[in-house]
């Protein structure tokens, strides 16, 4: 890759209590790319995130943004350098329209009063830039939309407000075909737009369908961080089950093959 | 699947700025406007059908209500009566309108009515005792209050413990507060003519008059210029005839009730009474305060974003326990206005002031008029539709001469009823998806 990261972790270890859940991982985002983080269930996938994110610290390891070191101490730091987090369960209020949740917490005033002019012209721009066309109005309730389309307004925000990076848990897994087809559009569209785009999904088409690169994650350690064009399907189930496929993985070694 | 827009990645600070024409971007499915007035209509059956009811069980109430009172007695509808009403759904409206902002959260102040009874005796004796100014007096009683709020909101939110409890424990303990402050068996006259005035006086004709006109003439402009910035800057707007009705409907109301109450309703020819309470206005000027301070602040978009999903908005970055305290501050605080003003209807402090059954009016008051008790849904205006059904309740069975077991028979039914209706066509709204 000639690009440099975005955002790097490097050797990191994070454990809780006895329980060490990261080895040493390394960790790139690059701008216009979108990393597939895959593993199994307890890999870490999580965890890794929320390290990102500001919710957990690191034990050890560097935390660089655009090749700096930068000091993490909460989430609102990573937010502030342009970091978004859709979580799974998306965290918006039903009772609130789509311009409503787009701009919660972050609200554009006159004096005191909501500038709700200036808001629902630039949720509607933004949208519109997304190719979202599945919307009927972005002053519907939020209660009334499809999964899909409440996924699309939970990374439409991250778009709204100018973010680098943007880190997706799982935003298709309880989506059905149409729904997931719009997500993994708007997913690419992201990148295309030069966005580190961080998709962490258990479906491997999707993966193969959207991502650039996969960092394969196994018990805590990264098994793999390689092109998606290099690899195969089976290959990456192999490192994702076995933490080693070929002469790729972590290498059969009875000491580090244990956690 | 590439557009114009695509192709363009914009930040989106300028986005504004662009002036791309919507319609020829891939978002013209939005349409921002329900075209016609029947489209809106057809709009609104379906959300009803939805359970998204609004305000309709209140005004189907009342509709029905004052037909069955109309017919059962032939005092009902005098002039007398009606402005009497009027005054009698004060204090319920100011007291509901309160409980709107802790609802919202989906908490509950039970000690609502007590805290107003105890802002209502710190007046009445500031006054009687003290001998300070009327003025002195309620900034006292809402201070008290307001006190009140921040006690029961820290509770609530930085201990954690549930609202239910902490204000039932405030409804007990504030009774005592009363009693100890105006002794067994007492009571407080209130006789500061200001204070008395608000509830006996009314403004004089001519000024009920230009208040009421310059009230629809601010509400037609305000509508106009709405609809005006909305068309003018593509945004979703209701239709012209849409804004024109409501318009209409409201300027009837408004001058329709100033016209009645501005008619001699005195049954002695030599003392004409005429004039709209100087309790209305009141409620009128805190109900519009209120409105704005939820549809147009960001305090009040984040109260709503806290009770539709307290996660989300904290992750929004909303600081979830200080909109809670506020709320109770709030509801504590127009509870206070809502005593005094009950104070000076009935003349005077008693330590059953607040007590009975007057929380539960107001929480009746609040559920009919459409707030929900889960949270995330309700409007000023709710409270004081539905205070004026629970109003109308209790005036039409005083005027049928009821046993009192009747009224508490009724009052609970029509308190059960409205949570029912709520919790009904809240299942139907997550099922219809509205």
């Amino acid at each position: 890759m000639s690009t440099a990261p975005l955002l790097q972790l490097r050797s990191v270890n994070k454990s809780f209590g006895n329980v060490r859940v990261l080895h040493d991982v390394d960790f790139s985002v690059y701008p216009g790319q979108v990393t597939a983080l895959v593993g199994d269930n307890g890999a870490g996938k999580s965890t890794l995130v929320k390290v990102i994110a500001g919710i957990y610290g690191r034990d050890d390891g560097d935390y660089l943004f655009e090749g700096k070191p930068v000091e993490v101490t909460g989430p609102r730091d990573v937010a502030a350098m342009g970091v978004e987090v859709v979580y799974q369960d998306l965290a918006l209020c039903d009772n609130l329209d789509i311009v409503q949740n787009m701009f919660l917490g972050r609200e554009s005033r006159k004096g005191v009063v909501l500038d709700e002019t200036a808001m629902e012209s630039r949720a509607r721009e933004t949208l519109a830039s997304l190719s979202v066309r599945t919307v009927k109005s972005v002053r519907q309730s939020v209660a009334s939309l499809s999964g899909g389309q409440r996924q699309t307004v939970a990374i439409a925000k991250a778009v709204l407000w100018n973010s680098r990076i943007v880190l997706l848990d799982e935003p298709t897994a309880a989506l059905g075909v149409a729904q997931t087809r719009q997500v993994l559009d708007l997913v690419r569209r992201l990148a295309d737009r030069g966005l580190g785009v961080v998709l962490i999904s258990h479906n491997m088409v999707d993966v193969f369908e959207v991502a650039d690169r996969i960092t394969a994650l196994y018990l805590g350690r990264v098994a793999a961080d390689v092109p998606t064009s290099e690899l195969n399907h089976s290959q990456v189930v192999e490192l994702i089950t076995a933490g080693r496929s070929g002469s790729l993985g972590i290498a059969e070694n009875p000491a580090t093959a244990t956690v | 699947m590439s557009t114009s827009t695509t192709g363009t990645p914009s930040t989106d600070k300028d986005a504004g700025k662009k002036g791309t024409s919507l319609a020829d971007t891939d978002f013209a499915h939005d349409s921002t406007q329900a075209s016609t007035l029947g489209e809106s209509l057809r709009g609104y059956v379906a959300r009803v059908r939805g359970g998204d009811m609004g305000s309709l069980p209140a005004i189907l109430g009342l509709v029905v209500l004052m037909i069955v009172f109309g017919l059962a007695s032939d005092q009902f509808f005098s002039l007398l009566n009606m402005a009497n009403l009027v005054v009698q759904a004060g204090p319920i409206c100011l007291l509901a309108m309160g409980l709107v902002f802790v609802l919202l959260l989906g908490q509950i102040d039970l000690s609502a009515g007590v805290a107003g009874g105890t802002a209502a005796a710190m007046t009445a004796l500031a006054i009687a005792d003290r001998g300070l100014p009327w003025y002195v007096a309620v900034l006292a009683g809402l201070v008290t209050g307001a006190v009140i709020g921040v006690v029961i909101g820290v509770l609530v939110a930085r201990l954690g413990i549930p609202s239910f409890v902490v204000t039932l424990a405030f409804f007990l303990g504030l009774q005592g507060v009363i009693l100890y402050m105006i002794g067994q068996g007492g009571s407080v006259g209130v006789e500061d003519p200001v204070l008395r005035g608000l509830t006996i006086d009314n403004v004089p004709v001519v000024l009920g008059w230009v208040a009421a006109a310059v009230l629809v003439v601010a509400y037609a402009g305000g509508s106009l210029l709405r609809y005006r910035t909305q068309v003018a800057n593509k945004l979703q707007h209701q239709p012209l005839s849409l804004v024109v009705v409501r318009v209409v409907v409201v300027g009837l109301i408004v001058l329709g009730i100033t016209g009645l109450l501005s008619l001699n309703r005195s049954v002695n020819p030599f003392f004409p009474i005429a004039g709209i309470p100087y309790v209305l206005p009141l409620v009128v000027v805190l109900l519009l305060i209120c409105t704005f301070v939820l549809d147009r602040t960001t305090f009040g978009r984040h109260l709503y974003a806290v009770g539709g999903n307290a996660e989300a908005a904290r992750r929004a970055g909303i600081n979830v326990a200080r909109m809670q305290v506020l709320a109770f501050v709030i509801c504590s605080t127009l509870a206070a206005v809502s005593g005094i003003v009950q104070s000076s209807y009935t003349g005077g402090v008693s330590p059953a002031s607040g007590g009975g059954n007057t929380l539960l009016y107001a929480v009746g008051a609040a559920v009919i008029g459409g707030t929900s008790l889960f949270g995330g849904r309700g409007r000023a205006l709710d409270a004081v539709l539905g205070g004026v059904v629970i109003a109308t309740i209790a005036n039409g069975l005083g005027l049928l001469n009821q046993s009192a077991y009747i009224n508490f028979l009724v009052t609970g039914i029509v308190l059960l009823v409205a949570a029912g209706v709520d919790a009904i066509s809240r299942r139907r709204r997550s099922a219809s998806g509205l």
